[in-house]
């Protein structure tokens, strides 16, 4: 009995990040401006990373995590680089 | 329905519950991404998924893997440190450079500019 | 022993992350989590980092409290909105002046502004060390200037600038 309630909510909760991840990804691609972009990449990657966190607790392996960690520090470099670039229109001065 | 882990009825529920309400809150701040209306609003709600949504899914995934292991996996407060501190300097930059753009192309945005301190204290 | 170990907080924080990454608490593992923390701290040396000094614990206890109990609020303040949009929802920027000189101090209230959804640390003049919020749902000026004045900058006034 729990166990199909837990199979149905970690089904349920990825689909609901699944949805996330399109909303934020609907927002990368019609903008309208630069900054609504990357915020949409930022949020797209952070779903991401909570949506292999979720594949973690379905396989149960530690795989996942190290991916999630991966994703969600390079994310940070990515979009920090990105909104250097915003400002100045160069990353490194 | 495949593939779950082997929880028993406690932690099962336990995560279940935390593992949707994490969702649901992750999908409340993107669906705010696409509902509102200008830059500046849209900023707030993904604050939402990087902090409670996140929280409650480290926390399902931490009592998930502490009870099938039978011992304690503290391991995913990395991942609660890390995205903390690292997502509000991607959002404090990113609205600095929103505003210097909007700023240098004329725009107004509605700030207190550097010349007009219209709001004194 | 002081040649080594410059940040010893941090290096002890370094070891950590390592057995937390490694998961694990064998011998082997401790000696190359700690050679790591002290050849990284030791590599941190060179970029000459202010020294902070932290005021009392029970300060910082108590706005570690007051910050948890806040994000946790304004997270459900901000789910509730985007879920049931109000036709009158005022949104802005809000100017307020600060006190606090600590360059760490700053950087405290810059992660505590932006984590809570619902306000934005936008921009901080130097100079005249006025700060700009951005606020999605700005009912009061006056509520969210005295909220960040003195729920939060004055214990971090506490904390870092004593």
């Amino acid at each position: 009995m729990t166990a199909t309630f837990l199979a149905w909510s970690i089904t349920a909760s990825q689909i609901l990040l699944g949805v996330a991840m399109l909303c934020a990804t609907w927002r990368m691609v019609i903008g309208p401006r630069a900054q609504d972009r990357v915020v949409g990449l930022d949020t797209l990657y952070i779903n991401a990373m909570l949506m292999l966190l979720m594949f973690g607790i379905q396989t149960g392996r530690t795989l996942y995590f190290e991916a999630a960690l991966v994703i969600a520090l390079l994310g940070f470099g990515g979009t920090l680089a990105l909104a250097k670039f915003l400002m100045r229109g160069e990353v490194i001065e | 329905m495949s593939g779950a882990p082997d929880l028993p009825g406690w932690a099962a529920l336990l995560v279940g519950i935390l593992v949707i309400a994490g969702a649901v809150m992750t999908l409340l701040g993107s669906i705010g991404l696409v509902r509102l209306g200008t830059f500046f609003e849209r900023i707030h709600p993904p604050t939402v998924g990087s902090s409670s949504g996140m929280a409650l899914i480290v926390l399902a995934s931490m009592i998930c893997f502490s009870v099938l292991r039978s011992r304690p996996a503290v391991h995913e407060i990395l991942i609660a440190i890390s995205v903390t501190m690292t997502t509000p300097v991607t959002f404090m930059l990113l609205a600095r450079a929103a505003l210097y753009r909007e700023r240098l192309e004329g725009q107004s945005t509605g700030d207190p500019g550097d010349e007009d301190p219209v709001h004194s204290d | 022993m002081k040649r080594w170990l410059h940040f010893p907080f941090l290096a002890l924080a370094m070891l950590a992350m390592w057995l937390l990454l490694a998961q694990s608490l064998s011998p082997g593992q401790i000696l190359l989590g700690t050679v790591a923390a002290l050849l990284a701290t030791h590599a941190l040396k060179a970029l000459r980092p202010e020294k902070v000094r932290l005021g009392s614990p029970k300060a910082i206890l108590k706005l570690l409290s007051i910050v948890l109990a806040d994000i946790v609020r304004s997270n459900f303040a901000v789910a509730a909105i985007v879920a049931f949009p109000r036709q009158k929802r005022v949104t802005g920027f809000v100017s307020l002046p600060l006190e606090l000189q600590s360059r760490a101090g700053l950087a405290v209230l810059a992660l505590i502004i932006t984590a809570t959804p619902g306000t934005v640390w936008v921009d901080l003049d130097r100079r005249r060390n006025r700060l700009l919020v951005h606020v999605l749902d700005l009912v009061d000026e006056q509520q969210w200037v005295s909220l960040i004045k003195e729920r939060y900058e004055a214990l971090l006034v506490e904390i870092f600038d004593r």
